[in-house]
């Protein structure tokens, strides 16, 4: 029976089942964690986040500044906080328009033979840029604002995942489950939406958690190079950069949005690793 | 079995013979593409028809060729050249769009149960996929719809909220033959339904075919790589070999008497559960030659215990012998040695 490399229902649980990997669940309770921080940000921040202090500018981390202070006197960890937000805002937001974009493209490549060919050159061609360059340009081209970083990332990271629904996409196409639908005369974007694409979740789900991961990763650095969004609004990358120019006197001010961006990224690797086990069967056999 | 089930021809049975068949396939031909420039022929100028409320078997071993035939007929993959005549309309001349209209009147059930039903998708959604392409009312009709549906072939009505995945092989072709019947058809094409199943289910759903072929007055195209198989549920039988018709005919005429040399040794090489038998070994020696390059002549000349050198020149015509048997061999009216 396990013979067909057929995507074989899922059980409908999925969430139990990630629970059980001891690894995806220390990655999701992460994720959840820095959520409710950042959704709870007004709730638990001790400070206003641009409240300026003179008088205590770069203190170390002490009761009163869990994280310390920056360098016009304002709380690290509730900037922190907020920064959670705007991360990963635009972390997700990215996610959903490099989906959009890469779905939209990889349905065209695998299920039309003939658009195969200058979409897959086209994929390939954005591929054979560096990430971070790409962004980097686009930015540049767009002007710096969290829209347009947001816009950018999800271009460098469309191509990604139209390859994943492409290779998923082809051998889907094959299969009778869509020949019925189409011997029932249902028009060819039903069968798109729901047979092809409802197949593809998987793989999507999967590359949409390592992209999220990236995102947050390249946002920080495009805001650390001063190319992404603005100073004024705390994001981690941000909070780096300013930093880094206190390295010395006032480490905290870096140490701790850095170690934010190391400790998501792990947990949504984590959990996109996980994702990948249980729902690509054949690797969830070897573990 | 009749000819004709009485619920699809109140008229005499001499009378509907006369009546023009449902399905005229006439010189249908799919060719491929290959590398090089060259060409996979796939089918090559078959004709055959189907009479209303009749089942025809398509038989033939792996690359006959039987399988795109059968799809070429729905239009699932598009054909070369030929025409399909369906009760008066030549399907192979019809747009896109006007053949939408058409398929509900024809239906296919696949070979392969596990890769047929969308795994995502509940039994009802399955079902209510092809009642919407039929344009049914929604509400309690269609879940009264449903459950009929699932009752006629051999399920119970609580399966509806099941995935295809809690289902063993048999009772997903019984839902891939409830999503064909979902949409009232005239015209079922059976793409080897029962052999991907256990042996012990294939006479289950062999006999839920005949049932329901003959309850509801369907007309059958059985696709079928195994002669016993097709005696059991068919009236005609055509026989392929590399893409063209060898023989074809009622099923007791081609059973009793085979003509062609090529149903002769599939004949011989069928089981027949009776071990004191002693086979008669009809050698079939070699494998079948490549569609991309037919043998010149009579395609099956090349493993033909009985082939001449006229067979190399002379592509044969599919001649009548009488009774409907048609033969495609120049030595049909020689004794073979």
């Amino acid at each position: 029976m396990a013979a067909i490399s057929v995507p074989v229902h899922q059980e409908p649980n999925i969430l139990s089942r990630l629970l059980g990997r001891p690894t995806s669940a220390i990655g999701l309770a992460i994720l959840v964690l820095i959520a409710l921080a950042a959704i709870l940000a007004p709730v638990i921040a001790p400070y206003a986040p641009a409240k300026l202090s003179i008088a205590s500018r770069l203190d170390p981390p002490s009761m009163a500044h869990l994280f310390g202070t920056d360098d016009l006197g304002r709380d690290v960890f509730t900037r922190m906080l907020y920064a959670a937000r705007t991360s990963l805002a635009v972390g997700l937001a990215v996610v959903v328009f490099a989906s959009i974009i890469g779905i939209v493209l990889g349905l065209m490549a695998g299920f039309f033979r003939k658009l195969d060919a200058p979409v897959s050159r086209l994929i390939d061609a954005m591929m054979a840029f560096p990430d971070i360059l790409l962004a980097i340009a686009l930015v540049a081209a767009l002007g710096a604002t969290a829209v347009n970083v947001i816009i950018a990332l999800g271009i460098v990271y469309a191509p990604r995942l139209a390859r994943v629904v492409r290779a998923s996409t082809l051998v889907i196409r094959e299969l009778p489950y869509v020949e019925a639908a189409r011997a029932l005369g249902i028009p060819t974007p039903i069968i798109l939406v729901r047979h092809v694409l409802r197949n593809v979740t998987s793989p999507i789900l999967v590359q949409g958690t390592f992209i999220f991961a990236n995102a947050i990763l390249a946002e920080a650095g495009l805001s650390f190079l001063g190319v992404g969004i603005s100073p004024s609004i705390p994001t981690w990358g941000t909070m780096i950069a300013v930093g880094r120019q206190y390295m010395d006197q006032a480490g905290w001010m870096m140490m701790f949005p850095g170690a934010a961006i190391v400790i998501t990224v792990l947990a949504l690797q984590l959990v996109g690793d996980g994702l990948r086990d249980l729902l690509d069967p054949r690797l969830a056999k070897d573990i | 079995m009749s000819v004709l089930s009485t619920a699809a021809a109140p008229l005499p049975v001499e009378a509907a013979n006369a009546v023009a068949p449902l399905l005229s396939i006439q010189g249908l031909t799919k060719h491929f593409p290959a590398r090089n420039d060259r060409i996979v022929h796939a089918v090559e100028d078959v004709s055959f028809d189907v009479k209303r409320g009749s089942t025809v078997g398509l038989v033939g071993e792996s690359g006959s060729g039987k399988t795109t035939a059968g799809r070429a007929i729905l239009r699932l993959i598009e054909p070369t050249g030929g025409k399909a005549i369906f009760d008066g309309v030549d399907l192979f001349s019809l747009s896109a769009s006007d053949m939408r209209a058409y398929r509900r009147q024809l239906q296919i059930v696949f070979q392969d149960p596990f890769s047929s039903l969308n795994p995502r998708m509940r039994v009802a959604a399955i079902l209510n996929e092809a009642l919407d392409a039929r344009g049914f009312p929604r509400g309690q009709a269609r879940r009264d719809r449903v459950a009929e549906l699932l009752t006629l072939v051999g399920l119970s009505p609580d399966h509806a909220s099941r995935y295809p995945h809690e289902f063993s092989g048999g009772q997903r072709q019984r839902i891939g033959i409830a999503r064909a019947l979902a949409v009232e058809p005239q015209f079922i094409v059976a793409d080897e339904p029962v052999s991907a199943l256990d042996v012990s289910v294939q006479a289950q759903i062999l006999n839920l075919l005949g049932d329901l072929q003959k309850r509801l007055g369907l007309t059958l195209l059985f696709i079928a790589h195994d002669l016993s198989v097709v005696e059991y549920l068919c009236d005609e039988v055509v026989v392929m070999y590399l893409g063209r018709v060898m023989e074809r005919g009622p099923s007791r005429l081609v059973y009793a008497a085979p003509r062609h040399p090529y149903t002769k040794a599939l004949l011989a090489t069928a089981p027949i559960p009776d071990p004191t038998r002693v086979r008669t070994h009809v050698p079939l020696q070699g494998d079948i030659p490549s569609p991309i390059n037919p043998p010149s002549g009579c395609v099956f000349r090349t493993r033909c215990p009985e082939a001449i050198e006229d067979c190399a020149k002379i592509i044969p015509t599919v001649d009548p012998v009488g009774g409907g048997h048609h033969v495609a061999c120049i030595r049909h009216n020689q004794p073979f040695a």
